[in-house]
């Protein structure tokens, strides 16, 4: 049985949402989506793709994707059991959304960044994740994909 | 001028040297302009995946301002034909 606990925390001085959720099965999965409700966040942008193993820029939230790209994303990063990774919203901010476009020179959304280098969007993650080259990946960074457990399972 | 998939089968063919292009329109799908595009070009070979979408992205760059969702799929010839083989 899955018990899911979620925690909304508003931190006042940064005016920044975070959004928490743990869930506790067999393969103790947790994740967490840290959401900024923006401002200026354009200048901020090579900070914003350093400062997490993992960043997303997607439509929506990974709880409630806006587009069936960046849902893709978020499903793909759930499968792997990456819990733990930033997910910032481009419908909240147009700024965001054209600034992440002419930063990583890539037209669409979502974007995906490992350690603060672009890896693509929704196809290319999708390909890594088919050809087995996003398990080696995610173990550069120190992250262990759950698909390797499930394999030793069966 | 408004984008069609000859108009993108044209220039993948005439500046990526594609040998098998294949353009799907996925506007109805959606509410603006979309396609999903499968170029098989000789060009892509030793190049990593980033790097042969970056190249159909700039060969498009043009065009992709007026679409609106855009998908891709590269292979070398080699990979084309295994994959139609499976």
């Amino acid at each position: 049985m899955n018990s899911i606990v979620r925690s909304t925390v508003r931190c006042l001085r940064s005016r920044t949402w975070y959004y928490g959720a743990v869930q506790s099965n067999a393969v103790l999965n947790s994740g967490w989506a840290r959401l900024m409700c923006s401002s200026a966040v354009q200048k901020n942008l090579e900070e914003m793709v350093k400062r997490d193993k993992v960043v997303v820029f997607m439509k929506g939230t990974p709880a409630q994707p806006m587009c069936g790209f960046s849902n893709a994303v978020v499903q793909i990063l759930r499968m792997h059991g990456v819990g733990i990774y930033a997910a910032y919203n481009v419908l909240e901010d147009q700024d965001l959304r054209q600034g992440i476009k002419t930063f990583s020179n890539w037209p669409t959304i979502p974007q995906v960044f490992f350690n603060g280098e672009f890896v693509g969007g929704c196809d290319i993650l999708l390909q890594m994740h088919q050809s087995g080259d996003l398990v080696e990946e995610l173990q550069k960074l120190g992250i262990r994909s759950a698909l390797l457990d499930r394999e030793k399972e069966a | 001028m408004s984008v069609t998939p000859d108009l993108l089968r044209e220039k993948l063919i005439a500046e990526i040297g594609a040998i098998h292009v294949d353009v799907e329109d996925t506007s109805p799908n959606r509410c603006a302009a979309s396609f999903k595009v499968l170029v098989v070009s000789p060009q892509f070979e030793g190049k990593p995946l980033l790097q042969r979408h970056r190249m159909v992205n700039n060969c498009l760059a043009e065009e992709l301002k007026e679409i609106h969702a855009f998908e891709q799929k590269t292979l070398t010839p080699e990979q084309w034909e295994k994959q139609k083989a499976q």
